[in-house]
């Protein structure tokens, strides 16, 4: 069992210097997350749900306390070794695509890979299979500006899948999106989360994507609310 | 990986043309400027060396010593043997026999009295073989306000404000009054071929110019030259050049004790000149340095736009797994690319540019009619060395200190600062 657990956050807390004082905000958080899951932090604006994300993610460190992201210690990570935990094991998803606007669908794709220094035979198979997860594979050719802003996300989707990262990390994913894009995308990351087990852990207070949550973890003001775990069957894809 | 950033490279025009275009802009200004000053100081020192003091000066060492009073009775005798060991010392030099005299021109009128007479300041100069170069260093056509250049021995060309003054046209005679090498006085009567404008007061006063032979006649001077000019084989002033040449001359007679023997003076070591040279070199590299500081801070800047422009991209870069080293050494070897693309061009567009006003100058002598300021009426550049590489401080070094300074200004934002930047 306790090789199922990929996040386990202990008595964290997060401040920000702010004017003469600081910001508390994450506030003595404890949480675990097991592998498979499919859960999200909701919360309001300035409830801490982006700040924790960006902690998993080891994009920021605690100030006290104690995130593990697949058996390692955030707070004690160096810039390279946060760098390879990102580059081997998370995948991320922003609110605004973030895409590199001069590549094409497949270089965007094939970016993660390269990193990892795959084999171009391999890295195109990866592509190819990582598109066709999203259903893009027609335009891998296409550069962002001539897609609509549901396939964007959905390249977006394909470029934190395609290396198969345990955890993947989605902030927001469907506040620029359309009420049918938005659960497009959702179902998409539902599929992905049940044929490769791939962890998603959402930043979000958006109704249709709570829908979807198997468990919603509700911050307020830094603090963990409260905990929902919804049955599979209870899950509403429309 | 480095296929994937090339590519990114050549796609996003603004960061790669625009920026290539900046940099151009700026190096092709940089090298341009330094080549128009170094014209426009050069000018000033070639218009000298034309009329006056050649690039180098060959006299004899009694004459150099009282060279303001234009002791003619100290001249160089057997001048042409004297120029035929200098052209075999130093190959590819110009060196033109001149005799400078002064003396009194008198006009006559149709009985042969006295009709004006009025002090002149004379040149006596290849005028009259066909291989000289000296009407063409003088610009003596070009500077022609009436009549035609002398054809035969006898004529001569007088300053078109003289000529007025004494009331003399084209084809009158004029009597040369002055005084022998020997110190007798002698008379010698030219025919006026053609009046001058050299857009100099000082020369516009009272000057003529005739033939060597006839000015060697007139002063009983055959065969001997007051001074001996050299002109350097591309056009320019090389003080180190030329000093070069008048110490390995000057070291042939070194052991000679005879005030009659030549010696070799560079522009730059005479007297008159040496000063103005040391004053322009200073210029030069102050006005080049102050430029070259105010386009380095303007590619600076345009480097370190450009690297923060590239936040955003960064932001997604760090996100996948690259580390910031990796990053930071690839933005550093794309402005490494960039600048010296930019430099590499800018420079071969401001050598043409600077190359075109050299060759063919700038006529502004609409500009000057009316002026008594001693200055070239066509403003002409001068490509020197420094020009080949110059543009590469502002266009390379500012360019990779500004994208360095960018980088570190991103790379001190904390990962997580950069995404919530990057999602604004």
């Amino acid at each position: 069992m306790e090789n199922s657990v990929i996040i386990s956050i202990e008595k964290l807390v997060k401040q920000f210097p702010m004017g003469q004082g600081v910001f508390t905000a994450l506030n003595e958080i404890d949480l675990t997350v097991q592998k498979g899951e499919f859960s999200g932090l909701i919360g309001p604006s300035g409830s801490g749900k982006t700040t924790l994300l960006n902690i998993v993610g080891s994009l920021d460190a605690p100030t006290r306390g104690e995130a593990t992201v697949l058996g390692q210690p955030i707070s004690k990570l160096g810039p390279r070794e946060a760098a390879r935990l990102r580059k081997e094991n998370l995948g991320f998803i922003f609110q605004s695509y973030n895409l590199l606007q001069v590549h094409t669908v497949y270089e965007n794709v094939e970016f993660p890979l390269l990193l990892l220094n795959i084999q171009a035979a391999e890295r195109r198979k990866m592509v190819m299979d990582a598109l066709e997860w999203v259903g893009l594979t027609s335009k891998e050719k296409s550069k962002p500006p001539q897609l609509s802003g549901g396939e964007c996300q959905r390249v977006a989707i394909a470029r934190a899948m395609v290396k198969r990262p345990s955890l993947v990390l989605a902030d927001e994913p469907t506040a620029n999106l359309d009420a049918a894009n938005s659960h497009h995308i959702l179902q998409t990351m539902v599929k992905l989360n049940e044929e490769l087990g791939t962890t998603f852990l959402f930043a979000t207070h958006d109704e249709k994507v709570i829908s979807y949550l198997r468990r919603k973890i509700y911050l307020l003001d830094g603090k963990i609310d409260k905990i929902e775990h919804v049955a599979v069957n209870d899950t509403v894809p429309s | 990986m480095i296929r994937f950033l090339i590519k990114g490279l050549i796609r996003d025009k603004s960061r790669s043309a625009l920026p290539i275009i900046v940099v151009a802009i700026g190096v092709m200004l940089t090298v341009f400027m330094h080549a128009y000053i170094a014209g426009i100081m050069g000018d000033t020192i070639e218009m000298n060396a034309r009329f006056s003091e050649g690039h180098m000066k060959v006299t004899t060492r009694a004459y150099a010593a009282e060279i303001d009073q234009v002791p003619n009775d100290l001249a160089i005798l057997e001048a042409d043997g004297l120029v035929s060991k200098l052209e075999n010392q130093f190959a590819g030099v110009s060196w033109a026999s001149r005799i400078k005299f002064g003396g009194l021109i008198d006009a006559p009128d149709e009985n042969g009295e006295t009709k004006a007479q009025g002090p002149a300041m004379g040149i006596g100069i290849d005028l009259l073989s066909t291989e000289s170069e000296e009407p063409a260093r003088l610009n003596l056509t070009k500077s022609l306000v009436r009549g035609q250049m002398p054809r035969q021995s006898g004529e001569v060309l007088i300053s078109d404000h003289f000529a007025t003054k004494l009331g003399v046209n084209i084809g009158d005679p004029v009597t040369l009054i002055g005084s022998t090498m020997e110190g007798g006085m002698s008379m010698y009567n030219f025919t006026v071929a053609g009046t001058l404008s050299f857009g100099m007061e000082a020369m516009d006063r009272g000057t003529i110019i005739a033939d060597l032979t006839d000015v060697g006649k007139a002063l009983q001077m055959e065969g001997a030259a007051g001074e001996i000019l050299g002109f350097l084989p591309d056009g320019f002033y090389d003080h180190e050049e030329a000093v070069k040449m008048a110490e390995a001359f000057n070291a042939g007679y070194s052991g000679d004790q005879d005030e009659y023997a030549p010696q070799m003076v560079a522009l730059g070591q005479q007297e008159k000149m040496s000063f103005y040279v040391e004053l322009s070199e200073v210029w030069l590299y102050y006005i080049s340095l102050i430029f070259i500081i105010a386009m380095s801070l303007v590619l600076w800047n345009a480097g370190l736009l450009g690297g923060l422009r590239r936040y955003g991209e960064v932001g997604i870069r760090l996100a996948m797994g690259e580390e910031k080293r990796h990053v930071y050494v690839t933005m550093i070897w794309e402005s490494v690319f960039i600048g010296l693309a930019g430099s590499v061009v800018g420079t071969g567009i401001g050598l043409f540019c600077a190359w075109l006003l050299q060759k063919y100058g700038l006529d502004i002598s609409g500009m000057m009619e009316g002026s008594s300021v001693m200055m070239p009426s066509v403003i002409r550049a001068r490509i020197t060395p420094p020009d080949l590489w110059l543009g590469f401080f502002p266009g390379l070094l500012s360019t990779v200190i500004g994208t360095m300074l960018s980088g570190i200004g991103i790379f001190k934002r904390q990962t997580a600062r950069l995404f919530k930047e990057l999602e604004a």
